[in-house]
């Protein structure tokens, strides 16, 4: 009873920042204009159907990458010492220390095309012996304003809260639990594969949510790495609160149907999870 | 427990309504402050500092990005401010929609300083809303080293020999500006085959650029990482004291020029000091300060002859009146044609 009256002022403050901010969407997307009740602002979404598919692959596409870098260094950092551990931890938490953007901005001179990265290549000589060998004539590698530099930056930036989740799942793993499966004769593939594997996907799970959601609705990053070639949703939705024509509504509209599609997908990813301790979903 | 709780929901509350309050950039009405809402890096701040020394009165300074963010702020009413910088488009629809309080020029004296060319503008006809603060140009920025030719016309960003080499404005109104003047078409204007052609050609341009940039432009071009790009003339100045290998082209087929103003919205709850700003922003030497610090051109003959020599004979930032006949100011454009901006926008960043 008292641990929950301590939850009182979350609850209160969820209710105002949160809550209420959302509701107002809600009534914001069903809004016309002129003030009354419309639905014309879900009439005209297929228009920005290349743009829910732009974003929605490349988050997907940064979470998978996530995932395959994430999982790895979450297991070992698990199942290694203490030390290891604290370094690790450090090492993951260190460049959040610093801002967003600062971060953003640094990888724009890391990787244009007289950038850093090429600098350091072209002193080593690396294009020198390239074009020698393949008889090309290139300067430099073009990696910035590419949706390849979108993705790094999402995977980046969003990397940590990949590792995290999946650490803390697979760290409290039940160690008898491994033992037993090894003394029923479980060698270790399979003690990973049946056990530890499914045991985690709870953390996996929260995982991609957490890099998911704020990769399909970034637009500062596209903005910065991706040149602002390719509009995404979060410019889209930006568009319509600081864009020419000033339609809040219609703003409201297109987050809905983001938060609807994130939610959806979100509830199919909690079936794989099923049975388990029920994945964070928030 | 029902103490608790009480004294839980008021530290709650009471957290919660400094939150909202120090959130407004200055909290209601008051005597002896004023609420400044600029752009972001568009004063000599040391003006403020002198301000509140000879006046008493104490300033609350907040930048904005984009004349169109400063809309959406004044617009949904999440801050309250006494003097605010929308340019020549913006101050006409904040006229339009009835958002600026008429200014009561007997406390503006110093409004004599400012050059008869810049009162009473399109945007403002009669004069009653706004005083110039700068203005300046749009042109195209390149670099000597890497274009081998003097660029005098916005064909320039078209060259397919560039390609990969040139930036364009990430923001429609500007874009799309460039593209109808090189058709030779009006920047103001509504017809919607216009508007279209100018975005096809913007599409066409689209596989020649490096990005889309605003402000990444300064750090783009200081380095050597793009040729050519479109841009301010005020930041151009600034931009070619970082890296002399820079040059500045007024394109012959002409371009916009641009009036940032101060103005007041309706309903400001410190409209006296306000006016004390504006006055004090208007004494030659602070509008000589500001210009110094920001690069921009001044409306004001007595205060550009307080410039710096080099910056009051720059022709970046001073063209003579043959090449200022050229330009153009923008106007506010209709509901729908800004629709139709945004998703011809559309359209090009999703081809």
């Amino acid at each position: 009873m008292k641990s929950k009256r301590l939850a009182i002022p979350y609850v209160i403050w969820m209710a105002i920042f949160v809550v209420v901010p959302l509701i107002l969407v809600v009534i914001y997307a069903f809004t016309s204009k002129s003030g009354g009740f419309t639905l014309e602002n879900f009439t005209g979404m297929g228009t920005y159907l290349k743009v829910f598919e732009q974003s929605f692959l490349l988050a997907i596409i940064a979470t998978v990458i996530c995932v395959v870098i994430g999982y790895p260094l979450a297991y070992v950092m698990a199942r290694e010492g203490e030390r290891f551990r604290k370094i690790a931890m450090i090492l993951i938490m260190l460049p959040m220390w610093m801002n967003f953007l600062l971060r953003t901005y640094a990888w724009m001179s890391l990787l244009e095309n007289t950038g850093i990265i090429n600098s350091i290549l072209s002193a080593l000589g690396v294009f020198k012996l390239i074009n020698s060998i393949f008889g090309t004539s290139i300067e430099y590698f073009s990696m910035i304003n590419t949706s390849g530099a979108v993705v790094l930056g999402m995977v980046y930036n969003y990397l940590p809260f990949m590792v995290l989740p999946i650490f803390s799942v697979i760290e409290k793993i039940d160690s008898r639990v491994i033992e037993a499966a090894q003394d029923l004769g479980a060698n270790s593939p399979t003690v990973f594969r049946r056990v530890i594997f499914p045991l985690s996907l709870p953390g996996v799970i929260s995982g991609i949510t957490m890099v998911f959601i704020p990769s399909v609705s970034t637009f500062v990053i596209s903005q910065l790495l991706g040149g602002g070639m390719t509009m995404m949703l979060g410019d889209l939705i930006q568009t319509q609160f600081l864009g020419n024509a000033y339609n809040p509504y219609l703003g409201s509209a297109i987050s809905l149907v983001m938060m609807v599609i994130v939610l959806i997908s979100m509830a199919i990813m909690n079936r794989f999870g099923d049975g388990e301790e029920g994945a964070v979903m928030f | 427990m029902k103490k608790l709780l009480s004294v839980a929901l008021v530290c709650a509350l009471s957290l919660g309504t400094a939150v909202l309050v120090s959130g407004c950039g200055g909290s209601s009405a008051s005597n002896g402050e004023v609420n400044v809402y600029n752009w972001g890096e568009y004063i000599d701040e040391d003006v403020l500092d002198a301000f509140e020394e000879e006046t008493g009165i104490k300033v609350n300074y907040t930048t904005y990005s984009d004349n169109e963010s400063l809309y959406s702020v004044l617009k949904s009413g999440s801050g309250e401010y006494d003097v605010i910088f929308p340019s020549d488009y913006m101050i006409a629809r904040l006229i339009e929609e009835d958002m600026l309080e008429e200014l009561d020029f007997d406390n503006i004296p110093n409004y004599d300083n400012i050059d008869s060319d810049y009162k009473n503008l399109e945007y403002d006809p009669d004069g009653l809303y706004s005083v110039a603060y700068t203005w300046g140009t749009v042109g195209i920025i390149y670099n000597t080293t890497m274009v081998d030719y003097e660029i005098t016309s916005w064909d320039a960003l078209w060259d397919e020999d560039y390609s990969g080499q040139i930036l364009m404005f990430d923001n429609s109104r500007d874009a799309i500006a460039i593209a109808l003047q090189r058709l030779g078409y009006s920047i103001n204007t509504t017809s919607e085959e216009e508007i279209v052609e100018a975005v096809d050609l913007l599409v066409e341009q689209k596989p020649l650029l490096q990005a889309y940039v605003m402000d990444q432009i300064f750090d783009k071009m200081e380095a050597g990482e793009a040729a050519i790009a479109p841009y301010y003339a005020g930041d151009a100045i600034t931009m070619i004291e970082e890296n002399p290998d820079l040059a500045f082209c007024l394109p012959e087929e002409g371009s916009n020029l641009f009036v940032d103003a101060m103005c007041i919205p309706k309903g400001a709850a410190n409209k006296e000091n306000a006016e004390a700003f504006i006055n004090y922003m208007c004494s030659p030497e602070v509008i000589a300060a500001n210009c110094t610090v920001t690069g921009y051109s001044s409306p004001s003959t007595a205060a550009r002859e307080l410039l710096d020599e080099e910056l009051a004979n720059s022709t970046i930032a001073y063209p003579d009146s043959e090449t200022l006949s050229r330009c153009t100011v923008f106007t506010n454009l209709p509901e729908d044609t800004l629709a139709l901006y945004d998703s011809e926008w559309l359209r090009l960043k999703s081809e």
